[in-house]
């Protein structure tokens, strides 16, 4: 008896004051997922203090209601992520207040389905078809045989030299890619720097010792050092044992590259790849024993630490554009001219972004955020 | 073929792992993640094959007849056998001798290595900030600030110098470090493509 009074308070309570609840699918994902947002002003305009939310789910052709459980009372949304594709769902939501009276609103029937598109990262999109037009713009002319300078780079100029005095002084090279593994874009321009170096070694006929932290990255520098010493017609003069994998612990890797500098003393050290709190390790260690060192990195932190212990640091993209200063590939080098457009219109934007905040439309830079 | 094939596996993977950023399919995230999966398997067998080329690289020097550094692959060649053995036949769990190997050889000497840092750091300071040109008394005017405004003594000489300290940081600093941010992934954006489109191919090496 009791029970039937409370069901039908229930159903002659006020919906109206408490309403605007929709259920929907979730956008923007990979389905199985339906959202449902309520809105949360009539609960605080209202008399009454409400205390909970529940909330409960039904199978639009079922009967019965399967709860979901109770939801904080300033919260206005819900998702939903344990539904089925392309099945009907309706929601309830229960608003009980301090007395035990309780509000229920129910939402429309939703659907989950998943998408093939997140629209929310429209922006990136648009920015990667940007860099794709302009980089293939140029890939296009370097096919054609267009001329781009390069301004000269220190860092990179002075590898000949480096080669050079370790040759001269009948010492080995060490080259170090840090502690990136193959997938990292930073790693693979230090292939493509080691394949410039090794040519010169293999040429000036100097030992090149690199220790490896990662077996990948070992077996991947085997092949690009054994074709750069056939490239230069010095096949014989390759040593595989001289590219060796270490370890892939940090500061084991590090004592073991000191270890080798402090009793084989290169004259050059080269350090291109991702680096982390090793770098200064072995660039200070090198800097001990009068090596001559180069680095290059896209680690912005170890940039500092190199450029107070190196020769000569690439700095940013001076490392990416390395390969193809060295290699003097046109197709390379014209990727370079394509940076410099896109840096041209990202220097664009930043002008007009900051002259949008400090005119007060400021809301306008949300299109730049991220879903 | 030989050289074909790993460009178009690599064209065809690439622009997959491209597109997939922009699609929330479950498909796509499941081959994404399979994508990853296989990326740890590969290390996985591909540390087998590092740990053959440490032990057959400290085996030719340890055999060979260079005095400096035979006596350290010797070591390592011990410290391999002790480890394997230790772990394979006694166990890897706490309280067996690899885990105490591991808590009382390599932990503490790893430390030391990190600790090395805090004297590398001070060395690479003072060759840093020495003041042997205006930009030089730049940077070490800068540094001092910084220094100064991140200790508390900085507090007690002038509440402006934490203030500047953080000025120094968060602008002519951050506006560096950005420029330096937008170079680099310009140059990843390029590489990537290089890669993708089969322009940058001196990782594939050959024989």
């Amino acid at each position: 008896m009791i029970a039937l009074c409370f069901a039908i308070f229930l159903l002659i309570l006020p919906t109206a004051a408490i309403g605007g609840v929709r259920a929907f699918d979730t956008p923007d994902d990979g389905g199985n997922s339906i959202t449902v947002v309520w809105d949360t002003e009539p609960l605080r305009a209202s008399q009454a203090e409400y205390v909970r939310i529940e909330i409960q789910r039904r199978v639009v052709s079922g009967s019965g209601w399967d709860d979901l459980g109770k939801i904080p009372i300033d919260d206005s949304v819900y998702v939903d992520d344990n539904v089925e594709n392309g099945v009907g769902y309706t929601y309830r939501l229960i608003f009980t207040d301090v007395s035990g009276g309780a509000i229920i609103v129910d939402s429309e029937p939703a659907k989950s389905s998943p998408q093939l598109f997140n629209s929310r990262r429209t922006n990136v999109l648009i920015g990667v078809l940007i860099c794709i037009v302009v980089l293939g713009y140029y890939f296009y002319r370097g096919r054609k045989g267009g001329f781009f300078y390069v301004r000269p780079i220190a860092g990179l100029q002075a590898i000949d030299e480096a080669v050079g005095r370790a040759t001269e002084l009948g010492k080995p090279i060490l080259y170090s890619a840090g502690r990136g593994s193959m997938q990292r874009v930073a790693t693979i321009a230090s292939m493509n720097v080691l394949s410039s170096v090794a040519t010169k070694a293999a040429e000036y006929n100097t030992p090149l010792l690199f220790p490896n932290n990662d077996p990948v990255v070992a077996a991947v520098a085997q092949e690009v050092a054994y074709e750069a010493y056939v490239k230069a017609g010095h096949p014989d003069r390759y040593v595989a044992e001289n590219i060796f994998y270490l370890t892939d612990s940090q500061f084991g890797y590090a004592a073991a590259v000191d270890g080798i500098m402090v009793r084989q003393r290169p004259a050059t050290n080269l350090f291109m790849g991702s680096f982390e709190a090793e770098s200064l390790i072995l660039a200070e260690t090198g800097n001990s024993i009068g090596a001559i060192q180069i680095a290059g990195t896209d680690s912005t932190i170890q940039l500092s630490f190199f450029i107070v212990a190196c020769d000569y640091v690439l700095i940013g993209e001076e490392y990416f554009a390395a390969s193809g200063y060295l290699a003097k590939d046109p197709l390379v080098l014209s990727s370079l001219k394509g940076q410099d457009m896109l840096k041209l219109i990202l220097g664009i934007l930043l002008i007009l972004g900051a002259i949008l905040v400090t005119a007060g439309g400021g809301e306008l830079l949300s299109v730049l955020e991220i879903g | 073929m030989h050289r074909k094939l790993p460009l178009l596996i690599c064209f065809a993977l690439g622009t997959f792992m491209l597109v997939q950023f922009f699609v929330p399919h479950k498909a796509s995230t499941a081959l994404y993640e399979a994508i990853l999966d296989w990326v740890q398997i590969i290390y996985a067998f591909s540390l087998l094959v590092g740990a053959m080329m440490l032990i057959k690289h400290h085996a030719v020097i340890a055999s060979g007849r260079d005095a400096k550094e035979r006596p350290f692959s010797i070591l390592i060649l011990m410290g391999i056998t002790v480890m394997l053995v230790a772990g394979l036949f006694f166990g890897r769990g706490e309280g067996t001798v690899f885990h105490w190997l591991f808590q009382n050889v390599q932990a503490p000497m790893q430390a030391t290595m990190f600790s090395l840092l805090s004297f590398f750091v001070a060395s690479a300071a003072y060759r840093g900030f020495r003041a042997r040109n205006s930009q030089a008394i730049f940077l070490l005017v800068a540094a001092i600030i910084v220094m100064l405004g991140r200790i508390p003594v900085g507090e007690i000489i002038s509440s402006y110098i934490p203030k500047a300290a953080d000025w120094i940081l968060n602008v002519p600093s951050m506006a560096a470090r950005r420029g330096i941010y937008i170079g680099i992934a310009l140059g990843t954006i390029a590489t990537s493509l290089r890669v993708i489109l089969g322009i940058e191919r001196t990782y594939l090496g050959g024989k």
